[in-house]
């Protein structure tokens, strides 16, 4: 099937141009970060992780979120999703690789990377981060290509798949609770330490996860033969809705639980991000543009009228996109990180450096996931072209 | 040639393990690869290098005078383990820093607090914790807490810098090298080797001097200050402080049980 | 097949490429290389192994040198010969052996290795006095 992806329109090369073009000038700036150390970085002493990890937390949720389309088609035998399933699974082929390169470019000593093989160490968050991301990875690169391939044959997939349709989808949750316990199981950092982390991460994840995908149909319905389905997208919008109120539910949970119990190792982090604390507060712009965008989406997605509207829907979706990139991309990381062990403000920032690798390792993602759909597209158009032709014989 | 070194690890890794020393081990890697390396080849440790079975810091706070005490801890340190010195706030590199009580300890500090306490600016370090998050949270093993004496540790050569100790230290007491440190260090102690670009440090209670019978750099300037001892030796210096003293510890709410005393 | 004589000229150019090195070298064998001896490593004599295994065998000493060291606290190495060590790159090797350029590096260099020891264990005792 990858000769599908060789053959295209001039837009198609067009974009690949055009993304191949930053993540080559993304590339360079990353050797620089290599040659000199992550010093290029905004990150400090105090805030150890940055833009890089926080990419990488909000793009495992987009990974999981793919898992919506998924489990109600092979579980609920919801057959509209059956149109749209391998976008799902395409995409978060696409956010895992963006996951794993978001890792990488963050280690300071990236060479050493396969010592978290050499030395498997049980105890460590991370090491269990690496097999269910790497897993997932595999389990959709497998699943989506012979499920693809058998749909372009005309045949039905081979049994075999079966167990491993099954096994993804409690894979999916455990991609992004392994990742959210990478963070809420340390003592001492009081925003993160809470139970409902990971329910919280995957309510974002089934937001932001299919709100990208509504987008992304729409967008493949108005530049391909293909067209994913009004239903399938209105099935799509109530998953969205459903998963902002959950995403913004468990967040006033936690508003709650600091502010009434007020014990400022919890309401510190609160304080900092939203009002800012001690003089500082570069954050909170962005935080209550977060909350205004998610807000503002749940009354845009609960309204009937304006959620059936497909150009409103689509704002609504840029808005829970964008709302839980800056909520999970930007504040949660550092908002954890801030006040410091010590009860000191030193905040954080990503440099220019920092913000041009982030948008190329993006830029592989998307090239990834241009490359992957376009095959997906096209398989679906060669099959459509082959009933048209079979209902003109006939 | 790949086949011998790899069995040359994985024996060493085994016995080390176990807690035998390498001396057989050498023997065993020269017969299982059929040559006759240095058969009776052997290691030992230092005879007069210092033992205790959970090393411990008390820091009796009431003999602080001066900042300059604890300034010259810290120059003893960093001169020990060329610590370089940025300029940059960001990438500062700490073992061993001086801050205020309400920083040191967070959650115990109150609005009326001794005069001297208030004006008085404390030594922090690595707590070389009994539970350490920090070694919890390493996937590489590169940051270990020595079953031996207790001392919290970190292989340089193995930490891939991904800084999840960082986050899980609730201390503050990790700096990474976010830059290559050569340049920013104004004299090299040729004895201790220098860090490279992209790796964590932090206090290891100098373990290179205990290894050799010698205190830490920091106890040995500090005037008194500081005492260094087996905390499980009830004999021990430290042991005998805390028992004729209060003597308080940062978050131990946190569980982590730090092995520095404060007597305040 | 008409593209047959175009595969054939690519599958010449390929094999031709990949091979470079092989045929651009070609009678010209590097010598081997002469290691220098500090003054202070000549009148020692004698290394930690005998000369034919630390010359093979040097970076699996110095491997378990830095575990034993590093992770169990041990510092003494006990040769063959009962003769005893600190088990130091920097403090024992590069002791005599302060002329890694002219030492290690001309070894390292013909074997096209390219070890990051002195990245961290300082390179030359005497440079910075």
């Amino acid at each position: 099937m990858l000769e599908l992806a060789l053959k295209g329109t001039k837009k198609y090369w067009g974009l690949l141009v055009v993304l191949g073009g930053i993540a080559g000038v993304a590339f360079l700036t990353y050797l620089y970060q290599l040659q000199f150390g992550l010093g290029i970085t905004g990150l400090s002493r105090d805030v150890s992780w940055g833009f890089y990890i926080a990419q990488f937390t909000f793009l495992v949720g987009v990974a999981a979120g793919g898992v919506m389309v998924v489990l109600p088609y092979y579980l609920h035998d919801y057959k509209a999703f059956g149109r749209i399933t391998i976008m799902g699974e395409f995409l978060a082929v696409a956010a895992l690789v963006m996951c794993l390169l978001f890792i990488m470019v963050d280690l300071g000593q990236p060479m050493r990377m396969l010592n978290v093989i050499f030395y498997p160490t049980p105890n460590s968050m991370l090491f269990y981060d690496m097999i269910v991301l790497n897993g997932y990875l595999f389990l959709n690169i497998v699943v989506g290509w012979n499920v693809l391939e058998a749909e372009r044959n005309g045949t039905h997939y081979q049994s075999w798949l079966k167990p491993l349709i099954y096994l993804s989808i409690p894979w999916a949750i455990s991609i992004h609770t392994v990742t959210a316990y990478l963070y809420c199981g340390l003592p001492g950092r009081g925003f993160w330490l809470t139970a409902i982390l990971a329910p919280r991460f995957l309510a974002s994840a089934f937001a932001a996860g299919p709100a990208l995908l509504i987008l992304l149909c729409l967008i493949v319905r108005r530049f391909t033969q293909f067209d994913p389905g009004r239903e399938q997208i209105q099935s799509l919008a109530k998953i969205v809705t459903y998963a902002i109120i959950a995403n913004v539910f468990f967040f006033l949970c936690e508003v709650f639980v600091a502010g009434y119990s007020q014990i400022p190792e919890h309401t510190d982090h609160l304080k900092y991000l939203f009002f800012g604390l001690h003089g500082k507060g570069v954050l909170v712009p962005y935080m209550w543009t977060s909350m205004g965008l998610m807000f503002g989406a749940i009354i845009l997605l609960v309204i009937p009228a304006t959620r059936r509207h497909e150009g409103v829907l689509a704002v609504s979706c840029v808005m829970v996109f964008i709302g839980a990139w800056i909520d999970k991309g930007l504040g949660l990381i550092s908002g954890g990180f801030v006040p410091n062990p010590l009860h000191e403000v030193n905040e954080y920032m990503p440099t220019g450096a920092e913000v041009m690798i982030t948008l190329g390792v993006w830029a592989v993602g998307f090239i990834v996931l241009t490359i992957l759909y376009k095959i997906a597209v096209s398989v679906k158009e060669e099959n459509a072209g082959v009933l048209r032709t079979r209902v003109v014989e006939e | 040639m790949e086949r011998s070194r790899r069995e040359f690890l994985k024996i060493a890794g085994v016995s080390a393990a176990i807690g035998l020393g390498t001396g057989p081990v050498i023997e065993a890697v020269a017969a299982a690869t059929g040559h006759q390396a240095a058969p009776e080849a052997q290691v030992a440790h230092h005879p007069e290098a210092l033992k205790a079975t959970r090393w411990g810091m008390v820091v009796d706070t009431r003999k602080i005078e001066s900042a300059e005490q604890i300034e010259r801890m810290v120059e003893a340190c960093h001169k020990e383990h060329n610590v370089p010195m940025l300029e940059e706030a960001r990438h500062q590199i700490k073992w061993i820093w001086e801050t205020h009580f309400h920083n040191a300890f967070p959650s115990q500090s109150t609005d009326r607090i001794s005069e001297h306490l208030e004006h008085t600016l404390l030594p922090v370090m690595c707590n070389h914790c009994e539970n350490p998050p920090c070694v919890r949270a390493c996937p590489t093993k590169a940051t270990f807490k020595r079953e031996s004496d207790g001392i919290v540790m970190m292989d340089f050569h193995r930490c891939i810098g991904c800084r999840f100790c960082m986050a899980a230290c609730p201390y503050g007491s990790r700096s990474f090298n976010f830059r290559d440190p050569r340049p920013f260090i104004a004299e090299t102690n040729k004895a201790y080797p220098t860090r490279m670009k992209g790796v964590v440090e932090k206090c290891n209670f100098c373990v290179e001097r205990l290894a050799v019978g010698k205190l830490p750099a920091c106890v040995e300037v500090s005037e008194g200050i500081l005492t260094f001892g087996d905390l499980n030796d009830p004999d021990s210096e430290v042991s005998q402080l805390l028992k004729e003293n209060y003597a308080i510890r940062r978050k131990t709410n946190l569980g982590t049980g730090p092995s520095v005393y404060y007597i305040v | 097949m008409n593209d047959k004589g175009k595969i054939v000229t690519g599958l010449v150019i390929f094999a031709a490429l990949v091979t470079f090195p092989f045929w651009y070298n070609l009678g010209k064998a590097a010598p081997p290389p002469e290691v220098v001896l500090t003054e202070k490593a000549k009148a020692a004599g004698e290394c930690v192994m005998p000369k034919e295994e630390i010359r093979t065998e040097h970076m699996q000493l110095l491997d378990v040198w830095r575990d034993t060291q590093v992770r169990d606290g041990q510092t003494v190495y006990i040769n063959a010969k009962g003769k005893a060590y600190t088990m130091s790159l920097s403090n024992t090797c590069l002791d005599c052996h302060s002329n890694y350029k002219d030492f290690c590096d001309r070894c390292h260099a013909y074997a096209s290795t390219d070890p990051y020891c002195w990245d961290c264990h300082i390179d030359n005792p005497k440079e910075g006095e």
